[in-house]
């Protein structure tokens, strides 16, 4: 944080890193609708969550740059997202057991 | 004090890491509008599962796809932008740029091809055979209209902040040691790719 006009950090990241990322986000786009393809119950949802999960993970630390940023960043982030997710299981966890006594 | 205010007007206050945590603020209101979206879409669909089920079959699965595709590409030329920039390549970066709008419009195109054919379909909010049918399915597409909808407009907006980058590119005020604008605006254009990436599996693939 000394220099906060320093020519950004992310210098290094070059043209094949990327093409790299988005070859893997292509890759996990096939796989997901293969799986979709497949019946497998409840699992379904869930492997498709999982995988749109990866595929931000890597939209977000390589496109986003947040692997090179700074601390602060990455305690924002997962502050942030902490917050998103710890709601959805509540929510998630709140309805399931909902689902017997709701027509 | 006249010593200070002439190291105040002396000084060109540039803060590229300050200007980029603002964005990502910015990005944390979009979560909370998106999130709230997705939060009201678990809720119905914990509610009324076998209707979202049977509603999601007249989806269009190689359209969303060929979608997440193009936006993951786009995402791609636009983060290419940046290090064309950086590495001093103006009219690379300029033409990745390009190529993202036009990747925006070809989505959003799509979008429309999509629309037209399920709006065809009789399945629009408020349309006669729509009301006829369970309310889980009523629900289903009043949340496919609203979240693609809003969605789209996202990629509408990325696409004019992206040609003003253009805009800024030509007239040097994006340089390769000032690209801190053109960042921003990738980050906006990324979280729009990353709404996408849950919003094709929650409406395309739970048939």
């Amino acid at each position: 944080m000394a220099n906060n006009n320093e020519l950004t950090d992310h210098m290094s990241h070059s043209y094949g890193r990327y093409i790299l990322v988005w070859m893997g986000l292509l890759t996990l786009t096939a796989i997901t609708v293969a799986v979709a393809g497949i019946n497998l119950g409840d699992v379904t949802i869930a492997m498709a969550i999982i995988i749109a999960s990866i595929k931000s993970y890597l939209v977000i630390t390589e496109f986003m740059h947040l692997n090179t940023e700074s601390r602060t960043f990455k305690i924002f982030i997962t502050v942030a997202l902490f917050f998103i997710i710890i709601t959805l299981v509540l929510l998630f966890s709140d309805y399931s057991k909902m689902q017997g006594l709701i027509k | 004090m006249s010593t200070q205010e002439q190291t105040v007007t002396t000084h060109v206050h540039r803060d590229d890491v300050g200007s980029r945590m603002g964005m990502w603020l910015f990005l944390f209101t979009e979560l909370i509008l998106f999130g709230g979206l997705f939060f009201t879409y678990s809720v119905y669909r914990f509610l009324h599962q076998e209707s979202f089920h049977v509603a999601a079959k007249s989806m269009n699965v190689f359209i969303g796809t060929t979608n997440t595709a193009i936006l993951l590409t786009s995402s791609m030329t636009i983060a290419l932008s940046i290090v064309a920039m950086r590495n001093g390549k103006k009219i690379l970066s300029l033409i990745l740029q390009g190529i993202t709008v036009i990747f925006g419009l070809i989505f959003l195109i799509n979008k429309y091809f999509e629309w037209t054919a399920e709006i065809h379909h009789g399945n629009y909010p408020g349309s006669p055979e729509l009301i006829s049918q369970p309310p889980g399915h009523i629900l289903f597409y009043g949340l496919y209209y609203v979240m693609t909808g809003l969605h789209g407009l996202h990629v509408f907006i990325g696409m004019i902040v992206i040609m003003f980058m253009m805009r800024f590119t030509i007239k040097d005020i994006i340089t390769p040691d000032r690209t801190v604008k053109l960042e921003a605006a990738g980050l906006y254009w990324h979280l729009v790719d990353i709404i996408w990436i849950f919003l094709f599996p929650l409406f395309y693939l739970i048939t």
